[in-house]
């Protein structure tokens, strides 16, 4: 214990020694480093503030710049609150979200992982052809979706909404990536032990890639939590609408709410703060992990 | 009883083939190493006995049944790999049940029986340790112990000790023995280390590009190789080998100097290669051959000294009280009825039948 203090000590004064060394180069580049953090900072923080800040205005005052209202206010929180549709949306986008990454977790390991430790034949065709489909954007993917679901009848539907977010190309990648980490030994390990091939993955490839699969998770979550575009339009009944798709159907066609949609964001995104927190650990390793391996 | 018959095995990846029709009968309770230069197939040869490779061509039989079509968990084997394959995120408790999850025991049985192979291993302190709170060697004590916790009938080891350290390396080399003695099982143990052969089989098989050279005792294969290949593999430093011709009494070396050889009879004027492992010529006890020494390695008890013999480099042994120095002139002898005799071309042993 001693030792290693007296080497942090060590170190840190000959950190000390060396800042007095060449003092202004280092002010200088410092300062360059905190100004650029600080304008990011900003830039990201604006927007929030502005949401929280138009969340406690009244609606005279919505298209004053101001960033403190003039009479702060609560009013629009009880409103939102007591209007029984916010709630019917927060759960439709909670039980969405949830499903949607539960499900994406599911096969999109169990595809990366097939994707990863099998050789068969086509398997290299498969998997181009899966990343193919990240090259194509959500709006274009819409229409055939769209079609999809009027034949199927599933538009105006929870399975409707979902559908498209159940597997993900980018997931499979992903975990594809993260599986080649895992040694073939451990597999053939579980296979002499007796384990069979759907075992193998769960219990052994699965606890090895858990920052992997949290920080999928939270990707997945987020998105489909904040997903507009196509849940807007697959829905016609507002009891079906998610909370993003809800929120921009306050106010009427002359008049949009914004105090009350910036109310209902700033709940949005009450949960997805919660997320993050308990999960942060795992983000940071799991994104610092896929930066390696890509 | 459980014997492992190997009959024309054959492995072939695409077009290339890596292993030709090896052949080998292993008895109950042996322990067989596989031994070769790395790529010489030992690792295929025991992924396909434990079923995880498939076999091209031949049979596989264990315990009195061909089981080229079985699972591995059908087969009643288990195996240790080099880096252990412990799993970081259970316990070593749970490391070592693992093998008992598709066991029809009760709870309180398998914990008896972790706990039984635990004490074995004499890790019973260790059991609800993380293997990340382990060392390299308790990892792979944990490895033989989720080996052993099924009591199979074959033990497979694939390079179990080259992740350690020299030291290390040497100790789990005799616990592994010891357990051998107390367990009694089958061992199979796949190495490309000479003195881990040596010192851990019952018998030695020597591989090479996908044939089997020698299958013998350790003695065996020291003191009578089969030919120039396991002559020089095995033993370190490695056998001198010299060009020579048949006389009438023996050999004539490639410089001339004349070795009588009274229990071989080889056909005047042959050309044959002679070979003599450095601790059978000995400085300054006879005068076969003389030379100027180029290095001394001291070794503590002896020293090796390699010798310029009319421009040949020949290693000799010396005593490690009164070693020769670089640059002297010494002289070497050697006896006939030490030396090995191997054909020229094809470098099988003419002694051996
Ligand atoms: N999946 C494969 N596809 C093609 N060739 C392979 C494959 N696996 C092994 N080989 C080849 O088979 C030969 C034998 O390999 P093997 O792993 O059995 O060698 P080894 O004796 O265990 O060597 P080492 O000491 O390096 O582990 C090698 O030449 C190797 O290149
Ligand atoms: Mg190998």
């Amino acid at each position: 214990m001693a030792a290693t203090d007296d080497l942090a000590i060590r170190a840190s004064s000959d950190s000390l020694l060396k800042a007095e060394a060449r003092p202004r180069k280092r002010n200088m580049a410092q300062f360059i480093r905190w100004a650029l953090l600080f304008g990011g900072g900003i830039l990201m923080v604006m927007p929030l503030a502005y949401m929280i800040s138009t969340s406690m205005k009244w609606p005279w005052e919505v298209y004053n710049l101001g960033l403190i209202p003039e009479e702060p206010t609560l009013e629009n929180y009880t409103y939102v609150l007591e209007d029984g549709r916010f709630f019917g949306w927060f759960l439709n986008s909670l039980i969405i979200a949830t499903i949607t990454t539960l499900s994406a977790l599911f096969f999109d390991s169990l595809v990366g992982y097939v994707l990863c430790k099998f050789k068969f034949r086509g398997r290299y065709i498969v998997f181009i052809a899966i990343l193919s489909t990240l090259m194509i954007p959500t709006e274009m993917l819409v229409i055939p979706w769209y079609m999809m679901s009027q034949q199927l009848g599933w538009l105006d539907s929870y399975w409707g909404i979902m559908f498209p977010g159940l597997m993900t190309a980018f997931g499979v990648f992903l975990m594809k990536q993260f599986f080649e980490t895992v040694p073939d030994d451990f597999l053939e390990a579980a296979r002499i032990d007796g384990l069979n091939e759907f075992q193998i993955w769960w219990q052994v490839a699965m606890p090895m890639v858990r920052p992997a699969l949290a920080a999928l998770a939270i990707f997945i979550f987020l998105g489909n939590w904040t997903a507009f575009l196509w849940p807007l339009i697959v829905t016609t009944s507002s009891d079906l609408y998610t909370l993003p798709v809800g929120l921009s159907s306050f106010g009427d066609e002359a008049d949009v709410a914004w105090e009350l949609i910036m109310t209902g964001a700033a709940i949005s995104t009450l949960p997805t703060l919660i997320f993050f927190l308990i999960f942060q650990r795992f983000i940071i390793r799991g994104v610092v992990m896929a930066g390696l391996k890509g | 009883m459980t014997q492992l018959i190997l009959r024309d095995l054959v492995k072939r990846y695409g077009e290339t083939e890596v292993l030709h029709a090896i052949n080998l009968d292993v008895a109950e309770g042996e322990f067989v190493v596989l031994v070769g230069p790395s790529g010489c197939g030992k690792s295929t040869t025991l992924r396909m006995i434990a079923g995880l490779e498939e076999v091209t061509e031949g049979e596989i039989e264990i315990g009195g049944r061909v089981v080229n079509n079985l699972e591995p968990k059908e087969r009643n084997i288990a195996m240790v790999f080099q880096n252990y394959a412990i799993y970081p995120h259970m316990s070593v408790r749970r490391n070592i049940g693992f093998g008992l999850k598709t066991a029809k025991l009760s709870k309180a049985d398998k914990n008896a029986r972790i706990d039984e192979v635990a004490a074995t291993l004499g890790m019973t302190e260790l059991l609800e340790r993380k293997p990340s709170q382990l060392s390299g060697g308790q990892r792979q004590r944990v490895a033989i112990g989720r080996a052993m916790v099924r009591d199979p009938a074959v033990f497979l080891f694939d390079e179990p000790l080259s992740n350690l350290d020299a030291q290390l390396r040497t100790q789990m080399r005799l616990e592994i023995k010891k357990l051998h003695t107390r367990v009694g099982k089958m061992m199979i143990f796949v190495t490309h280390d000479q003195v881990e052969a040596m010192t851990l089989a019952d018998r030695i098989v020597i591989m090479k590009d996908g044939h089997i050279q020698q299958i013998g005792t350790p003695a065996e294969v020291y003191h009578a190789p089969a030919n120039t290949f396991v002559a020089q593999f095995i033993g370190a430093p490695a056998m001198n080998l010299m060009s020579a011709t048949g006389t009438s009494s023996g050999v004539r070396l490639w410089n001339g100097a004349k070795v009588s050889m009274p229990d071989l009879s080889i056909a005047e004027g042959r050309e044959v290669t002679f070979g003599l492992r450095p601790e059978d010529l000995k400085t300054n006890e006879g005068d076969v051959l003389a030379g100027t020494v180029t290095v001394a390695e001291p070794l503590g008890s002896e020293t090796l000294v390699y010798v310029d013999v009319d421009g040949s480099e020949i290693i000799a042994t010396a005593p490690g009280r009164t070693p020769p120095k670089a640059g002297d002139k010494i002289t070497l002898g050697l006896s006939g009825t030490d030396a090995h005799l191997f054909d020229t071309d094809s470098g099988v042993s003419l002694r051996a039948g």
